[in-house]
């Protein structure tokens, strides 16, 4: 298979808590805990999971907005730690992000002209003219019309802003987008217009995706892989179709059962796992999800299972398939 | 578009226990009839129709699903039924009848007491219902203070057992906490316990689970069913997310652009959705193991101050004909108890000869 275009090995990040009288005592809160995956050219992994179980830390190592504390990300095979420079620049230009809230994420004082030209002026150096070329054909590209160029964000409802952020996104010949649940605060109809469009300019542009979401269906319509995070660690990652057919670890399972129904009839049998996720504070001991698995076994308590090989491809760590 | 596949037949078996049928042939707890609400501004010289002759009923024990996108009047068809509208809104017509009482006509006054008692609301974000100051003991206390006039050691021991009701693990110690050291779900389900401390008829529920995880939603959902089947009350369950509808809800109504264009048992509305628009939303929905592109609505949800002439739907419509263009559609009434306003089910098995376009 060829190079990957990003490649994730042992990733963590642990944030210092300080607390006790003058914070000196100190305790660590492993938001991201030895994470690995690939993304290849052309491909979207999804990442899925609960608030809190560190999809959006790892956005921000990837994006460089946060330094790991162990482990490396590589980028078309090369170490993004030690770049500098020019290499840096060019890092920051092959890869971008789109946020969750397009109201948010926009200069409300910038022209839809200026924010997709930001990217441009401080990349390359093109001409006026030529940037504004490009900024009519990216525009194009996410189904806008090139003359909305003048107008401000406010202009523009939900579904228009979040292609405006794709268009900027797409605005340097980019290799890999981040996108942070980037149809959740949308309504249904646009949602569609977006992960249409998405998936249009992924087949035409190569482009590769790190979908991050919750919603089960949107992430296994628009992924290629998924990859099941809990609390800092990824407990489950196969191909989106195997994972669909057959979920393996116990919260995948609940996931799955959580997933609200597309009719009326195919409503869940079991009942849906309790409590809530356990505070990065104070991690269970052995296997993270333990006292919630409605299959926990004595020694889930005690070792903590690592990813093995999965029936159908992927990989799982579980102790039921020890 | 066949939404269920073949082992989804409309004939198919219902649900077992189904509340809604057991009170279907008693008065209705509500009835909502022509309601239309109005917005005024610039000194009344603009008017937003952002109701418009919105009728529906509901049972005792049953689940209405109201669906549509922002914009489309949900929320203030909710607010013009427990007269909590802004003040530049007004009930223009219409009449929404509560347990035999026409909410339109009563004071504030009058309506103070009925709502958090008979009537109760529970919203998005459980943050912005809750004080951040007061314990929960004391929030959860007010409807049972005001309403029931319960002290002393009775109302602790009602707090207590609505808050287990809601699944808040040691009542006793949680109630004298405060909200923020809850979770988003118990905060939700706090919320939750306060709206049925009056004992009510009726819940409105207004996306009250969208800040939520997904399995944090699934248990929310779960119990607001256990609760129903307990207490037999009403719903209305305010959603853009179909999803919620197929899994809580009897009946279902969407609107578009201020108006009710579908009403339908929940499963005539999957199995053969009337209204483009219904179809239109079922399609583009993704569904788990499917990689089938989406159907995508073309275009945006048009302003209410500037909608379009005829049906407000059609210039999105795949199937508009030019009667769309120039003529609004009434309800029609077809067989299977769907209603729907749109031109293309004219004479379609329609039931009845109710044509126009008032009344159900």
């Amino acid at each position: 298979m060829a190079q990957p275009v990003l490649e994730v090995r042992g990733l963590k990040k642990h944030f210092p808590v300080r607390h006790g009288l003058l914070g000196r005592g100190k305790t660590w809160v492993k938001a991201v805990d030895g994470v690995d995956f690939a993304i290849h050219p052309g491909e979207t992994l999804g990442l899925i999971g609960e608030s809190g179980c560190g999809k959006t830390t790892t956005s921000k190592l990837i994006l460089l907005q946060e330094t790991p504390t162990a482990g490396s990300i590589a980028f078309e095979g090369r170490d993004i730690a030690g770049l500098e420079g020019t290499e840096l620049m060019a890092y920051r230009r092959a890869v971008q992000v789109v946020f969750q809230d397009p109201f948010s994420s926009l200069s409300p004082r910038m022209r839809v002209e200026d924010i997709i030209a930001e990217p441009l002026e401080i990349h390359t150096d093109l001409s006026r003219a030529a940037i504004g070329k490009r900024v009519g054909e990216v525009l194009e590209l996410v189904g806008l019309q090139p003359d909305v160029a003048p107008l401000f964000p406010h202009e523009f409802s939900g579904g228009q802003r979040q292609r405006i952020a794709i268009a900027r996104a797409l605005a340097t010949n980019t290799r890999l987008i981040v996108l942070d649940e980037p149809v959740s605060a949308l309504d249904v109809s646009v949602r569609a217009q977006i992960i249409n469009q998405l998936e249009h300019l992924q087949r035409t542009l190569g482009v590769s995706y790190l979908f991050i979401g919750h919603d089960l269906a949107t992430v296994a319509h628009i992924s290629h892989r998924i990859a099941v995070m809990y609390l800092g660690k990824i407990v489950e990652s196969a191909d989106s179709d195997t994972l669909c057919a057959r979920p393996m670890h116990p919260y995948t399972k609940a996931l799955f059962a959580a997933a609200l129904p597309s009719h009326p009839d195919d409503q869940q049998q079991e009942r849906t796992i309790a409590g809530e996720v356990p505070s990065a504070l104070r991690l269970p001991s052995g296997c993270r999800f333990h006292p919630r698995c409605p299959s926990a076994m004595p020694v889930c308590s005690e070792v903590e299972p690592t990813l093995q090989p999965r029936d159908g491809g992927g990989v799982v760590a579980c102790h039921l398939y020890d | 578009m066949n939404m269920g596949g073949p082992d989804m037949a409309p004939h198919s078996p219902r649900r077992s226990a189904r509340p809604g049928e057991v009170g279907a042939h008693l008065d209705p707890v509500l009835t909502v009839s022509d309601l239309q609400t109005h917005f005024f501004s610039f000194g009344g010289t603009r008017v937003v129709k952002a109701v418009d002759r919105v009728s529906f009923t509901l049972h005792e024990g049953e689940t209405l699903g109201l669906v549509g996108e922002s914009g489309s009047g949900k929320t203030t068809t909710c607010l013009s039924i427990v007269g909590l509208l802004p003040r530049a809104a007004r009930i223009v017509g219409g009449s929404v009848v509560f347990e035999g009482e026409d909410l339109t006509r009563k004071s504030q006054r009058e309506l103070r007491r009925i709502r958090g008692r008979r009537i109760a609301v529970i919203l998005q974000d459980p943050m912005a219902s809750l004080n951040p100051l007061f314990t929960i003991f004391r929030q959860v206390a007010e409807p049972a203070f005001f309403h029931q006039h319960l002290r002393g050691r009775s109302l602790r021991e009602r707090v207590q057992h609505l808050l287990r009701a809601v699944r808040i693990p040691s009542p006793e110690w949680r109630m004298r906490e405060y909200p923020h050291q809850m979770s988003g779900g118990m905060r939700q389900r706090i919320v939750g316990a306060i709206a049925l401390a009056g004992g009510p008829s009726l819940v409105i529920a207004d996306e009250p689970t969208t800040n939520l995880d997904v399995t944090i939603q699934a248990q929310y959902l779960d119990l607001l069913k256990d609760i129903q089947r307990e207490t037999g009350v009403a719903l209305i369950f305010v959603t853009h997310n179909l999803g919620i509808v197929a899994k809580m809800c009897d009946k279902v109504a969407v609107m578009y652009a201020g108006k009710l264009i579908e009403r339908a048992p929940v499963r005539e509305l999957f199995d053969d959705p009337k209204h483009p628009y219904t179809r239109a939303l079922l399609g583009a929905v993704p569904k788990l193991g499917s990689k089938e592109p989406l159907y995508s609505i073309p275009g945006q949800p048009p302003n209410l101050a500037n909608l379009p002439a005829g049906c407000s739907f059609h210039p999105r419509c795949p199937e508009a004909v030019p009667r769309c263009v120039s003529e609004e559609p009434g309800d029609f009434h077809l067989g299977d108890g769907s209603v729907a306003r749109c031109w293309l089910v004219e004479g379609k098995n329609e039931a009845g000869a109710h044509r126009g376009p008032t009344r159900s």
